[in-house]
C-alpha cells in the first residue's frame, strides 16, 4: 500500500471515504504545515454537501451524552456523521485533555461516524479556522452530518461554532450561574435552545429564563429559536430535536440561507486574503531587515508601534 | 468541662513559649529539622511538639467519654479487645468456586474468623463468563460466580449458621445475596440466622472504585431494596459496608477519605428514610470500610474522629434514638496502593504498621494485604504471613490490653479534632452543592481525588515523599524473589461448559418466566429482592438477571476528571 | 509558516480492569508536558481502542491494565493495530504487568512496559525520545 505522504493522494483518499486518510488529513490541518494549503485546495471542490450543526454548553450540560443521541437518531435515519469535539489547550503547559469523545465511545466502532478531537492549540488562524479546515476534510469524506461541539466558554469558542449552519445551545438546570453560564455571543447567534436534564424540577424555570432574555434581545429575525427540552440520558426529546435541527435547515435554503453563506463566504475569503497579505508583507520586512529595525526603535522607545507600523507600510506600499 | 484549667495552660503556654525561645533554637542550630515543613497525607501542618495547649478544648466527657458510651471516641464496646478479638477477616477468591473453597478452608483453618469473598471482573460487572466483555478476564481477581450452581460449590463445607461472609459485591449486590440467601435456606439455616455483609455501595463508585453498571439513581435504589430488606428478614445481615477505601486507593487524603464516606452514608440514610423506615430500624445495620494508610498517628485520628462523627450526626442530624444506630462499626484493610513491587518483603513492615494503626484506632474486622500484592494475586504463604501480622499483633504486642490505648495523647487528641474539623467543612460544602448526587454530577468528587493522587505522584517523583525501595533504598538488579499465583486460564473453558449444561439442564420456561416478572416488577420500582432471590433459585444466571435491569434502568457512562 | 504540531497520546484502559488512578495521573502528567492526551474511559474493547487511535491519528498508545487480562487482550490490540496500518504508533503499557511476561509483551510490539512505581517523568522522556517523526 502506497505510503501516505503524498498530498494528493491523501486528498483523493479522503474523497472516497477512507477513515485512515480522514485522520491524516485532519492532522496535516492540526499541524498547520505547508500541506495543509494544498490539501484544502484539493478537497475544496467536493465540500458544501453536508449539514453542519454546532453544539455548544457550559461543562455539566450534559452535551456529550445529548450529542452520542443525535448521533445515533441520525444513524437510525441512515445518514453518515462526523464529530469534532474541540477542548481548549493549556496556555501555560501547551498541552491539552481531550476528554470528549468518551461518551460517546460506543459509537467508536460504528463506521458510519468519524469522531475527531481538537485541541485549540495556538493556531496563527485562530482555531475557527482549524475547525472549519477540518469540518471541509469531513465533508468532502463524504459525512452528511457533521457535528462540532465546544465548550463555549471563551470568545473563541463563539468563532468556532459560527462555522455551522445550524447552532445548537444546550443548558441545564441547577448548574449554578444558570444563564451566565451562557456567555454573551453565544446567545445571540443560537439557532435553537435545549434545556437537557428536562426531568429535573427547575428545567422549567431555566426554559422560563432563556424566553426572558431572548424577549429583552428583541432582534427582528425571520427564525424564531424555539425552546426545547431534552433528557439525554434517556433519549426523551432527541427526536424533535432532530426534527428542529431539520427545518431550521429547511429555513436556510430559502433566500435567507442564501445570503448566510454568501457572507460566511465572503468572511472566509476575506480572512485567507488578509492572512495571505499579513504575513506576506512581514516576512518581507523581515527578510529586508526592516522589520528589527523598526522594532529596536519601539524598544528604545523612540517610536510608538502604530507610528512605526504607519511608517513602515507607507514605505512599503508606495514602492507598489 | 475541659480538661485543663485556664491557669494550668497559661503556665505551660508560657514556659512552651520559653522553651522554643530559649532551648530550642540550640538544638536546631546544631541540629536542623529534616524538612522545612512536615505534613500528613491530609496535608496537614505538624508541630515539633505536642502539648496540652493543643487540646485545650477537650472535654473529656464529651468528646470521648468511655468505650460503649456516645460519642464512642474511645471504641464501640466496654472492655474491647479484652472482651474479644477483632473478627481476622482475609480477603480471598481467585478462579473457579473449587478453588476459592480451599483457600477459605486453608484460612479458616489457619485461624482467621470470618470469610470475605473477592470476585472476578465479569461477576462484579454482571458479566456471565461466556460473555464477550468476559473474555481473557474470568477469575483472574477473584472467583467467578455465574450461577447459584457456583456459590453453592464456594461455600461447600462452610456452616452458614456459624461463619459469617462478607461479599465484596456492589452493582449485582442484591443478585449474590440473593444467591448466599439461596444456600442457607439449602443448608437449612433460619434466615434471621444468616449473618455477614454486602459491600452494596454505589455511590463510591461512580467516584472511586467505577465498577458501575446502572446510572446513578436507580443503583442507590437498588442499595435501598438490600438495606430494606435486610431491616425486615435478613436482621443478622449488614446490607452495606459504606467504604472509604476504595476512595482512599483513588489517590484521596485521609480527610478526604473520612469526609466522602460519611457523606455517603448520609445519602444512604436519607435515600432509607424515604421509604418510610425510622432510622432506629435500619442504622444499627449500616457498616463501614476504611483503609489503614502509612501515616501511622493519621489514620489513628482519622478512625476516631469517623467514629465520633458519625455518632453525632447519626444523634444530631437523623435523631436516632438507639445506641446501637450511632454506633460506626467498621472494617478496615491495609492499603493496597502504599505497597510496591519493589523489594516486596517490605510490604510486610508497610502491613504490619497500617495494622497496628487499625488495631489502636479500634476496628471491628481486619483485613492485612499479602506482601505480593503489587506482583500478583496472594499465594498461600503470602496470605498465610499477612494473617499472622494480626495474631502476632493481637497476643504479642501487648496493643490489645486496653481499650483505646491513645487517648488522651496531646497529639493524637489534637488530630482527632482536626479530622473531625476539616471531614464536617466537606460535609457542609457538599450539603450546600445539594448532596453526593449533585457532588458527582459535578465532578467535584472526581476532581478532589484526581488533584490529591496527582499532588502524591508529583511527591514521589520529586522525593518529597520517600518511598523505600522505590524512590530511595532502591536495588540495582531486582529479580522477582517469589513465585507468583497465576491463575490457569482454562477456568475460563470450563466455566463456559459449565454454564452450557447449567442452561441445558435447568427448567427454561421458568426462568423465562420469572426474568419477564423481575422486568416488570423493576419498572414499577419495587423492591426486587424476593424477585431476585426466586430467579438464582430457578437458576437464572447472574448475566440474565444483570441484562432485564440493564434494559430498564441503562447503562451509566463516566464523567471523566483527571 | 509557524507548525502548531503536537504529540498525540491514546491513553486507554482495555478489559473490565477499573483501576484508573494511575492512567489519569499519566494522562494529566502528559498534558502538563505539552501533549495532547485523549483518555477512552473504561472498559475499552480492543477494536474501540484501535478504532479511536487511528481516528484521532494518535503517534502513541498507552495501554494500563492492572487485572491480568493483558494476555489476552495485548495481542488482540496489537493485532487489530497490524490490520489498520497503525504499526508506527509506539505503543506502551503500564499497571501489573508480571515480570515473566514482559518479554512476550514486547515481542508482541509493544515497546516498553513502565511498573507499579515509574516515575512519570520517566514516561514523559520515553515518549518525547521515541515517538517516530512524523512524514
Amino acid at each position: 500500500m502506497q505510503a501516505l505522504t503524498d498530498v494528493e493522494e491523501i486528498a483523493r483518499r479522503v474523497l472516497s471515504g477512507d477513515r485512515k486518510s480522514i485522520a491524516k488529513a485532519i492532522t496535516i490541518i492540526e499541524d498547520n504545515t505547508a500541506e495543509s494549503k494544498r490539501l484544502i485546495a484539493s478537497i475544496y471542490p467536493s465540500t458544501g454537501r453536508a449539514q453542519i450543526i454546532g453544539l455548544t454548553g457550559p461543562a455539566g450540560s450534559g452535551k456529550s451524552t445529548l450529542i452520542e443521541k443525535i448521533v445515533q437518531e441520525y444513524r437510525r435515519k441512515g445518514k453518515t456523521v462526523g464529530v469534532i469535539a474541540v477542548d481548549p489547550t493549556s496556555p501555560f503547559t501547551g498541552g491539552a485533555f481531550l476528554g470528549d469523545r468518551i461518551r460517546m465511545q460506543e459509537l467508536s466502532t460504528d463506521l458510519g461516524v468519524f469522531i475527531r478531537s481538537m485541541a485549540t492549540r495556538n493556531y496563527l488562524g485562530g482555531i475557527a479556522k482549524a475547525t472549519k479546515d477540518a469540518v471541509k476534510v469531513l465533508d468532502a469524506a463524504g459525512k452528511e452530518i457533521i457535528i462540532v461541539e465546544t465548550v463555549g466558554a471563551g470568545q473563541s469558542e463563539v468563532e468556532i461554532i459560527k462555522v455551522a449552519q445550524t447552532i445548537v445551545v444546550i443548558h441545564a438546570p441547577g448548574l449554578g450561574d444558570e444563564i451566565q453560564a451562557i456567555k454573551a455571543g453565544i446567545m445571540e447567534i443560537a439557532d435553537i435552545f435545549v434545556v437537557n436534564k428536562a426531568d429535573r424540577e427547575n428545567a422549567n424555570k431555566a426554559v422560563m429564563d432563556i424566553q426572558s432574555i431572548l424577549q429583552l434581545n428583541n432582534k427582528e429575525a425571520t427564525w424564531k429559536p424555539p425552546i426545547l427540552k431534552t433528557t439525554a440520558l434517556t433519549g426523551e426529546g432527541v427526536p424533535e430535536l432532530i426534527e428542529k435541527i431539520e427545518e431550521h435547515r429547511r429555513f436556510l435554503e430559502k433566500e435567507i440561507g442564501r445570503k448566510r453563506s454568501l457572507g460566511k463566504a465572503e468572511a472566509e475569503f476575506i480572512e485567507a486574503i488578509k492572512e495571505k497579505v499579513v504575513n506576506s508583507i512581514i516576512d518581507d520586512l523581515k527578510k529586508e531587515g526592516r522589520f528589527e529595525e523598526f522594532l529596536e526603535k519601539i524598544i528604545a522607545k523612540e517610536m510608538d508601534p502604530a507610528s512605526a507600523a504607519e511608517k513602515l507600510l507607507h514605505e512599503k506600499l508606495r514602492r507598489h | 468541662m475541659v480538661m485543663f484549667n485556664e491557669k494550668k495552660i497559661k503556665e505551660i503556654r508560657e514556659e512552651r513559649q520559653r522553651w522554643e525561645r530559649t532551648a530550642l533554637p540550640n538544638w536546631v542550630k546544631q541540629c536542623p529539622e529534616r524538612k522545612k515543613e512536615f505534613r500528613n497525607h491530609s496535608g496537614m501542618l505538624l508541630k515539633g511538639l505536642y502539648t496540652p495547649e493543643d487540646v485545650k478544648t477537650l472535654d473529656y466527657l464529651q468528646d470521648l467519654g468511655f468505650p460503649g458510651e456516645y460519642p464512642f471516641t474511645r471504641g464501640l464496646h466496654a472492655t474491647m479487645y479484652r472482651g474479644r478479638l477483632w473478627t481476622m477477616r482475609m480477603f480471598a477468591g481467585f478462579g473457579t468456586a473449587e478453588d476459592t473453597n480451599k483457600r477459605f478452608k486453608y484460612l479458616l483453618r489457619e485461624g482467621e474468623s470470618g470469610l470475605s469473598t473477592a470476585f472476578d471482573y465479569p461477576t462484579i460487572m454482571g458479566y456471565d463468563s461466556d460473555h464477550p466483555m468476559a473474555r481473557g478476564e474470568v477469575g483472574l481477581c477473584g472467583v467467578v460466580i455465574s450461577s447459584l450452581k457456583d456459590m453453592e460449590i464456594l461455600l461447600d463445607g462452610v456452616p452458614l449458621d456459624k461463619v459469617t461472609t462478607s461479599m465484596t459485591i456492589n452493582g449485582p449486590a442484591a443478585m449474590l445475596l440473593a444467591m448466599y440467601v439461596a444456600v442457607g435456606d439449602k443448608q437449612g439455616v433460619p434466615r434471621e440466622k444468616l449473618g455477614g455483609t454486602t459491600q452494596n455501595d454505589m455511590l463510591k463508585e461512580y467516584f472511586a472504585q467505577k465498577l458501575c453498571i446502572f446510572p446513578p439513581k436507580p443503583s442507590v435504589k437498588l442499595v435501598t431494596d438490600i438495606i430494606e430488606y435486610c431491616a425486615r428478614y435478613l436482621p443478622k445481615w449488614n446490607p452495606i459496608s459504606i467504604s472509604g477505601y476504595h476512595i482512599r486507593e483513588a489517590g484521596a487524603n485521609a480527610v478526604q477519605e473520612l469526609a466522602f464516606t460519611l457523606y455517603d452514608g448520609i445519602a444512604y440514610v436519607e435515600s432509607t428514610l424515604e421509604r418510610g423506615l425510622k432510622v432506629d430500624d435500619f442504622a444499627h445495620r449500616l457498616s463501614f470500610f476504611f483503609a489503614s494508610h502509612n501515616d501511622f498517628f493519621e489514620e489513628i485520628a482519622k478512625f476516631r474522629a469517623a467514629r465520633r462523627l458519625w455518632a453525632r450526626l447519626m444523634k444530631e442530624r437523623f435523631h436516632a434514638k438507639n445506641p446501637r444506630s450511632m454506633w460506626m462499626r467498621m472494617h478496615i484493610q491495609t492499603s493496597g496502593c502504599t505497597l510496591t513491587a519493589q523489594q516486596p518483603l517490605n510490604n510486610i513492615i508497610r502491613t504490619t504498621i497500617q495494622a497496628l494503626a487499625a488495631v489502636l484506632g479500634g476496628t471491628q474486622s481486619l483485613h492485612t494485604n499479602s506482601f505480593d500484592e503489587a506482583l500478583c494475586l496472594p499465594t498461600e504463604e503470602a496470605v498465610r504471613v499477612a494473617l499472622r501480622t494480626q495474631q502476632i499483633i493481637a497476643h504479642e504486642s501487648g496493643a490489645t490490653n486496653t481499650a483505646d490505648p491513645l487517648a488522651g495523647s496531646y497529639y493524637v487528641e489534637a488530630l482527632t479534632n482536626e479530622m473531625e474539623e476539616k471531614a464536617m467543612d466537606y460535609i457542609q460544602k457538599i450539603d450546600d452543592m445539594g448532596g453526593a448526587i449533585v457532588a458527582i454530577e459535578k465532578g467535584f468528587l472526581q476532581k478532589e481525588i484526581a488533584d490529591s493522587a496527582y499532588k502524591y505522584q508529583k511527591e514521589v517523583d520529586e522525593k518529597k515523599r520517600i518511598i523505600v525501595g522505590l524512590n530511595e533504598y532502591t536495588i540495582e538488579e531486582e529479580k522477582c524473589p517469589i513465585e507468583l499465583l497465576r491463575v490457569d486460564p482454562k477456568v475460563e473453558k470450563q466455566q463456559v461448559v459449565k454454564l452450557q449444561k447449567l442452561k441445558r439442564e435447568r427448567n427454561n420456561r421458568k426462568v423465562k418466566e420469572i426474568l419477564e416478572k423481575l422486568h416488570y416488577s423493576a419498572e414499577k420500582d419495587e423492591n426486587l429482592m424476593p424477585t431476585i432471590i426466586e430467579a438464582v433459585k430457578a437458576y437464572a444466571t447472574l448475566g440474565e438477571i444483570t441484562d432485564v435491569l440493564r434494559k430498564v434502568y441503562g447503562e451509566y457512562k463516566e464523567l471523566i476528571i483527571i | 509558516m509557524q507548525s502548531t504540531r503536537k504529540i498525540r497520546v491514546l491513553i486507554a484502559k482495555p478489559g473490565l480492569d477499573s483501576h484508573d488512578r494511575g492512567a489519569k495521573v499519566v494522562a494529566r502528567a502528559l498534558r502538563d508536558a505539552g501533549m495532547e492526551v485523549i483518555y477512552t474511559g473504561l472498559r475499552q474493547t480492543p477494536e474501540q481502542i484501535v478504532e479511536t487511535a487511528l481516528q484521532e491519528d494518535v503517534n502513541v498508545i498507552g495501554l494500563s491494565i492492572l487485572s491480568g487480562a493483558h494476555k489476552a487482550l495485548f495481542p488482540r490490540i496489537m493485532e487489530l493495530l497490524k490490520r489498520e496500518g497503525l504499526t508506527d504508533v509506539m505503543v506502551f503499557a503500564g499497571g501489573i504487568i508480571p515480570e515473566e511476561d514482559i518479554q512476550e509483551m514486547k515481542n508482541l510490539g509493544i515497546k516498553e512496559i513502565f511498573g507499579p512505581g515509574t516515575p512519570t517523568e520517566t514516561i514523559i522522556q520515553y515518549v518525547m525520545e521515541n515517538i517516530q517523526e512524523r512524514t
